[in-house]
């Protein structure tokens, strides 16, 4: 390595790290990624990108029946899982290499190995190559959660992982975790065939989501045939001969075994905090999340931490978000917002129907003591909907009864995913459900139902 | 490329300043150095001395508005360039920021504009009458609709509002952090009928309440007075001087010289005799140490019907009182016409306040920091007086006080100090020793 100074030194080159130090670097900040595996991080390789190739495939083949009406009988016998998961990695390497020319096209400089805080202005990589930073960025990222007990083996106890790479269908796998990595692994095991059961400890699937939102996912769930079990426990694990049993405990007490060939267990990520050298610099962390202020500054002036590190929700977005605020503080750019603001920030589950949302759940907001009114509009109202036959799904909006205001955004449905960030843009530009109602929307498009739901804020929609 | 001008501290305590005329116009070529404007600052007018060069295309700030330190005021670039966006940035900066300090603007009656444009605004009648509805085309100001809303809810008109949002645009926070001051006062009921926020109801027929906007001079003026009154630990010294020996003195100097020197010059030169003598009531407080001055610096407030000035003459322990008092006089022209510069104004070691011709017999000053004393001179009466064989003699007497900060000054010192002072002003002589 000939450079040993820079202004800016990024541990990690996920979806945090690289979007931080491209920004740094259109800020004029002279930049070194260092990664300990590939670019792209877990989100491009053992995530968001690789998990949405099996996603769309598994949709594709999920559709095959559709197509019977029109007299096509389509022979499954040719079909080789491990296509499926090849074209998955396809995806995921692809992902890398637009990460790694994203950042040689900026100057960036990226370095692989594993890196250690050593100073306040220092980082060891590989035990020896001291290199300096004026500021350092952490963004390690996070690993799936273990629990005792349920170690992986990534044989018969997968993490999201794990299940990424499988090469072969199990006959029938548990799903430990109802969160969004759950869900979209059970939809893609649904769709190639696998006998899928879900357990979830809290009262229903997608937890965080809003419970009349998830209806429509359980529904379809259901149809499809995955078993989902709510406020279940499960508690003993073991491995047998030809997979694994679980026992589990439901609310009122009921107790029974489950069998299956694998189980995947998706009960969330820890933060990928030991081992940085945070504890000798005096950087605090709490249950492993590294503490940070304003512009996610750590304690230690000049090291700031962004993304999974952080206690703020484990998303791609998230991190690159943060990571923008904390370089464009290190720039003197003063930023606009010192820290995202949580209920600005969009959820989305890809399954089919999938889920976008942000802002406080209609549960959540009665706990927080929002005032609110509600206003659900069915995506059967859209004749977009009805055409492409992708009837189940809705449009719910929380406002403010006052000033209209809007509180909080939920579709579900098909490509709810992208639907959400009409609704979510209203709400950061500060326009009211007036501006989307009034709004011309082309037609026939599913847009349309987030007009008419602004619509029904309003008082007026149409097509109810 | 065009660049914005922006308003600079013009002096070292200066936050905001109102342009009080253009020296150049729109389409006037601009060299370094060359006086763009003259700028009232919290202190003096000043000239704004161009560090940029080109064509000044747009003027932000128009003659008589405030900008603070930092705001658009003008843009200079080359001829023909498309100045709109520089231009619509700052003007909806800055139309807030004025909103909130000019006086002018508050004279303007709101409530009139307000009906109109409601009209405008997508929201189906509402039943408030007068002051702010929302009005969305008023003004280059951009706000969101949201913003709107609850401005139009409180009863606040938006065009007031200062807006952080993208592109200076007025968001919810805005409107919510908002306080109705200076930009509501002066419509005369316009705030009450409003909504906005009251302090109290009024119940009195008397007459209106007049509000006056706070800013430049006065604000300054509030803000060293209330920190020194509230920072420094003040104690008071009094005692009463015979003035005769002094007044006798002053008539000699004066039979020699051309022009009179006056009683201030006389007094500053005793003051700077006094602390050369205790160098240690020539100082200042700086939290971690004590600084005494090398130079004694006195400075003498100065009435200026809107506030008040304190020019120093520096170095008076090095001067003799006709020098003093020929400085004094050009200072004092220059607080006349307001060309007083900070370099004449700021940091004095020791101040002299005198309200005798007032007919003050005797009054307390604040400390004018970086000094730690201030001496509050009354009027020179003729008084009753036993002299040293116990006979009733008439007297001229002055009586002073000294206002000590603590943390500098203890008691015995200032007492000490003011005790010398009393000596040398009775007997001049003493300047000699």
């Amino acid at each position: 390595m000939a450079e040993q100074n820079y202004d800016l030194v990024i541990i990690g080159a996920g979806p945090g790290g690289y979007v931080s130090a491209i920004r740094a670097s259109q800020l004029g900040l002279k930049t070194l990624v260092i990664e300990k595996d590939q670019p792209g991080g877990v989100c491009g390789n053992w995530g968001c990108i690789p998990s949405k190739s099996l996603l769309h495939q598994a949709e594709l083949f999920h559709d095959i029946k559709n197509l019977e009406y029109m007299g096509l009988h389509i022979d499954k016998s040719g079909f080789n899982y491990e296509k499926v998961q090849q074209k998955s990695r396809k995806a995921a390497l692809k992902s890398g290499k637009g990460v790694s020319g994203l950042l040689k096209k900026n100057g960036i400089e990226y370095l692989t190995g594993d890196a250690v805080l050593s100073g306040p202005k220092e980082v060891t990589v590989d035990g020896k190559d001291k290199i300096r930073g004026k500021f350092i960025l952490v963004a390690a990222g996070s690993s799936p959660r273990v629990i005792p007990g349920f170690e992986y083996d990534e044989e018969k106890v997968l993490s999201s992982t794990g299940i990424l790479k499988l090469t072969a269908l199990p006959k029938s796998l548990l799903i430990l975790g109802a969160g969004a990595i759950g869900m979209e692994f059970a939809y893609v095991m649904n769709a190639f065939g696998v006998e899928v059961t879900i357990i979830e400890m809290m009262d229903h699937i997608l937890p965080i989501e809003d419970a009349e939102v998830v209806k429509v996912v359980e529904a379809e769930f259901k149809k499809n045939g995955v078993k989902m079990l709510v406020s279940t426990k499960a508690s003993n694990l073991e491995k047998t001969k030809d997979g694994i049993t679980l026992d589990i405990e439901s609310k009122d007490g009921k107790k029974d075994t489950l069998k299956a060939e694998k189980i995947l267990v998706a009960v969330g990520r820890t933060p990928n905090s030991q081992g940085l050298g945070l504890e000798s610099l005096g950087i605090k962390t709490e249950k492993g999340f590294i503490k940070v202020g304003d512009y996610y500054q750590t304690d230690i002036p000049g090291i700031f931490a962004i993304g999974d590190v952080i206690a703020s929700p484990l998303l791609a977005h998230v991190a690159s978000k943060e990571g923008e605020v904390a370089v464009e503080f290190m720039a003197g750019q003063a930023p606009r917002e010192k820290r995202l603001d949580p209920d600005l920030i969009p959820g989305a589950t890809y399954t089919e129907p999938g889920v976008g949302s942000f802002g406080p759940s209609e549960e959540k907001a009665k706990e927080r003591g929002i005032a609110y009114e509600k206003y659900v509009f069915p995506y059967a109202g859209a004749g977009k909907t009805n055409s492409i036959e992708k009837p189940n799904g809705l449009v719910k909006i929380l406002f403010n009864p006052k000033t209209k205001e809007i509180i909080s955004g939920h579709v579900v449905g098909y490509q709810a995913t992208e639907l959400i960030h009409e609704i979510l843009l209203a709400k950061k530009a500060e326009l009211l459900p007036e501006d989307i109602a009034t709004m011309v929307h082309a037609h026939p498009t599913i847009s349309e139902a987030v007009m008419e739901a602004a619509r029904g804020v309003e008082g007026w929609a149409i097509h109810v | 490329m065009a660049e914005n001008v922006q308003m600079i501290a013009l002096s070292p305590t200066m936050e905001e300043g109102t342009i009080l005329k253009w020296s150049m116009q729109v389409g006037d070529s601009v060299s370094t150095g060359d006086v763009l404007c003259e700028v009232e600052t919290d202190k003096a007018s000043m000239e704004y001395e161009s560090a940029q060069e080109g064509v000044l295309l747009s003027i932000i700030v128009p003659e008589g508005g405030g900008a603070k330190v930092g705001d658009v005021i003008a843009i200079i670039g080359e001829s023909g360039e498309d100045i709109s966006g520089l231009e619509a940035e700052a003007k909806s900066a800055k139309s807030a920021a004025l909103a909130a300090t000019a006086p002018e603007t508050a004279d303007k009656p709101v409530a009139v504009e307000a009906p109109n444009s409601q009209g405008a605004s997508s929201t189906p009648a509402t039943t408030r009458s007068s002051g702010g509805g929302s009005s969305p085309t008023s003004g280059s100001g951009k706000s969101s609709p949201l913003a709107r809303k609850i401005a139009e809810e409180k009863g606040l008109d938006i065009s007031q509002i200062p807006g952080s949002g993208p592109g200076g645009r007025v968001v919810k926070r805005d409107v919510e952090t908002f306080s109705p001051t200076a930009s509501t006062a002066g419509n005369q009921g316009v705030a009450v009928s409003s909504g906005a926020p009251m302090t109290f109801a009024p119940a009195r027929t008397a007459g209106e309440d007049v509000e006056i906007p706070v800013a430049g001079k006065r604000a300054v003026i509030a803000k060293r007075l209330a920190e020194s009154k509230f920072s420094a630990p003040h104690y008071y010294l009094k005692n009463s001087v015979e003035m005769d020996s002094l007044v006798a003195a002053r008539n000699m100097v004066n039979k020699e010289v051309p022009s009179k020197v006056s009683f201030n010059a006389f007094i500053m030169k005793m003051v700077a005799e006094a602390l050369k003598r205790y160098p240690q009531v020539n100082a200042g407080w700086f939290g971690d140490k004590i600084v005494q001055f090398g130079s004694i610096d006195i400075g003498l407030a100065v009435d200026l019907g809107n506030g008040l000035i304190t020019p120093i003459v520096r170095n008076v322990g090095n001067k003799g009182v006709v020098q003093i008092d020929s400085e004094l006089k050009v200072l004092i022209e220059k607080v006349g016409n307001g060309s007083l510069k900070p370099d004449e104004y700021t940091a004095a070691t020791f101040s002299i306040s005198n309200l005798g011709s007032f007919g003050v017999e005797e009054f307390t000053a604040i400390i004018n920091p970086p000094g730690s004393a201030i001496l509050a001179l009354g009027e020179v009466k003729k008084t009753p007086v036993f002299d040293e064989n116990g006979e009733l003699k008439a007297a001229n007497l002055m009586k002073m006080t000294l206002s000590c900060d603590h943390r500098v000054i203890d008691g015995a010192m200032g007492g000490k100090f003011l005790s010398e002072l009393k000596k040398t002003i009775e007997n001049p002589v003493r300047v000699l020793f």
